[in-house]
């Protein structure tokens, strides 16, 4: 189930991780404001999903595997994807924000590539059980894959879901949270300290649940590809908000911010010598 | 109704295989006995966890199956609301959300248990459909409809059990249409879902006056047959609204309005319930009458 992990080379998923920051911050010079902490934090998860797990479509189009953003705010990450697949045309990106364009700050169902109408957070692991219901009771091997926030670990209708996964026995799930510690007012350890150790509170509620360094494409796919599968699967990834860029990084002011273009320029040259 | 509402889904169920029913702790009585063990894998019981209810159901409308999210109506509508408006109405996803037992039919279970307010609240969503059969036959007529449509939402408004046949020998049931159960020409008795009964009642004691009455059946709340009820304020001097539910965003205001934009010059008396929770108890009939609604306050009223 672990699709494309046996091809996986970490040099190419780095200059690729590499290449969709950059995207993403030439796209914040067209807009006022982004969401760009919360993109570059789920950028390795949302690309090692793209890349190394959905498996490919046999003439090169869609292949069985579904993505859903829970974590909607997140989506520049998946639209600069989208587009690098030939999926998102080019000129949609361009007019982002725009009312030439048709791509919003949320992901929206009927735009090329996305599964779901996410943006409200507590949304989307419940329509990641019913796709994934779907495909069960249809005698299909798809797998749905979902990131969430940690954030949106809050929301009551996350667990709601979460139980219903694994009562439901849906080893067809692999989840990711982006545990970034960081949410709109602060820290999330520091206001909602119960919430963790997570992967406990994973398996408590019966699912197979592992934690790793969620900028680590091999550790993501070692962690996939280890899983059992005979139940939900939940991966606890350890983030870095604004990951790429040293000044953004764990700086609550980058969750809904564009850089001017002095710091386009410095977060430019930042990112770049980077290995 | 909700036995003629589970016997007209498990035939559908019988015959498409995409059909699911997602429920949240209750169930309708009746086949879905047989639905749940002869079709475990669709028949899904997500527990006292309505939002769960609805995302699922969404999620498995986006994989292209037919489902339906049930249980009593102020837990199918307004626990989860914001699933019902992002998950369904935004993504414009084809899921039946059954309100069982909606208006004040749970007469002694208190405000918690009631939805005074359901049809405003449902039909503000854009893309959401609204059906509210009068009887079991009709309720019949739209689950069969609801399995098979595509069009987006349907919120099905439904009562609970021993609702009187009123539609034997009324015209097909069409979608989206009024129906007239009887065709007079003086007065014209509007009304949708279980209190359709009361409009039958008061329809008899006008025409043991000397009246000629038609009582038509509003089943579609939304998209609302605009044409089909001005036509009856056109075709009759008296049109009579009764409907269960609160004076704003139901039929009464909806056909004050059409009666505005056509200038009818009919008569229009409207009953519905109050702007306020129901605080007492009894059966569903004196709670009604504790809000001004009886055939006997209606008769008094219009005559």
């Amino acid at each position: 189930m672990g699709g494309g992990v046996l091809s996986f080379d970490p040099v190419i998923a780095r200059a690729r991780c590499k290449r969709y920051r950059r995207r993403i911050l030439d796209l914040s010079q067209n807009v006022s404001a982004l969401h760009i902490g919360g993109a570059f934090s789920c950028t390795e998860l949302v690309d090692a999903i793209y890349n190394e797990f959905m498996r490919k479509g046999t003439d090169g189009g869609r292949g069985p595997d579904t993505f859903l953003l829970s974590k909607g705010h997140g989506c520049m990450i998946q639209y600069v994807i989208l587009e690098d697949h030939g999926i998102m045309p080019h000129v949609e990106l361009e007019s982002y924000c725009t009312p030439h364009g048709r791509l919003g700050v949320h992901p929206d169902r009927g735009n090329p590539g996305i599964e779901a109408s996410t943006g409200s957070l507590g949304h989307g692991m419940s329509m990641v059980v019913g796709m994934a219901l779907a495909e069960r009771g249809r005698r299909r091997d798809g797998v749905i894959y979902t990131v969430l926030s940690d954030g949106e670990l809050q929301e009551g209708s996350t667990w709601e879901a979460v139980l219903m996964a694994s009562s439901l026995k849906l080893r067809n799930i692999v989840a990711f949270v982006d545990n970034n510690d960081f949410q709109s007012l602060g820290r999330t350890s520091e206001t909602h300290p119960s919430l963790y150790p997570l992967a406990e509170k994973f398996r408590s509620f019966g699912w197979e649940a592992g934690e790793v360094d969620g900028h680590d494409t091999a550790a993501l796919c070692a962690a996939v590809a280890g899983r059992l599968g005979d139940r939900p699967f939940m991966v606890i990834a350890r983030t870095t908000k604004g990951k790429g860029v040293s000044y953004m990084e764990n700086v609550p002011m980058w969750h809904y911010r564009a850089p001017n273009p002095e710091e386009y320029k410095r977060a430019v040259a930042d990112l770049e010598a980077q290995p | 109704m909700r036995n003629t509402f589970s016997e007209a889904l498990y035939e559908e169920a019988t015959k498409n295989p995409d059909l699911y029913i997602v429920v949240a702790d209750i169930s309708p009585a009746g086949s879905m006995a047989k639905f749940s063990s002869e079709y475990p894998d669709r028949f899904i019981n997500v527990g006292v966890a309505e939002q769960c209810m609805i995302g699922v159901c969404a999620g498995l409308a986006l994989k292209g199956c037919q489902p339906f999210a049930y249980t009593i109506a102020t837990f199918s509508l307004y626990r989860p609301f914001e699933m019902v408006r992002d998950d369904l109405g935004y993504q414009n996803l084809p899921v039946t959300v059954v309100g069982m037992g909606a208006g004040v039919i749970y007469s002694t279970l208190g405000g918690t248990h009631h939805t005074q307010e359901d049809i405003a609240i449902a039909g503000a969503i854009p893309n959401m459909q609204i059906i509210a059969p009068c009887d079991p036959l009709e309720c019949t007529e739209a689950t069969r409809w609801c399995a098979r449509q595509k069009n987006g939402p349907v919120y099905l408004r439904i009562g609970k059990a021993g609702e009187p046949t009123l539609t034997k020998n009324a015209e097909p049931w069409q979608f989206g249409k009024v129906r007239y159960l009887r065709r007079g020409t003086d007065v014209c008795m509007l009304s949708y879902g279980v209190i359709t009964r009361m409009a039958v009642e008061v329809a008899d004691r006008l025409e043991a006056q000397g009246k000629s009455v038609s009582i038509v059946s509003v089943h579609t709340m939304k998209p609302l047959d605009r044409e089909g009820i001005a036509e009856a304020l056109r075709r009759h001097s008296h049109v009579i609204v009764i409907e269960e539910h609160a004076p704003q965003g139901g039929l009464a205001p909806q056909t004050k309005q059409i009666a505005w934009d056509i200038r009818a010059t009919c008569r229009l008396d409207t009953f519905t319930l109050q702007d306020a929770f129901i605080h007492n108890y009894g059966s569903w009939e004196q709670l009604l009458a504790s809000h001004g609604i009886s055939p006997d306050r209606v008769m008094a009223a219009i005559t």
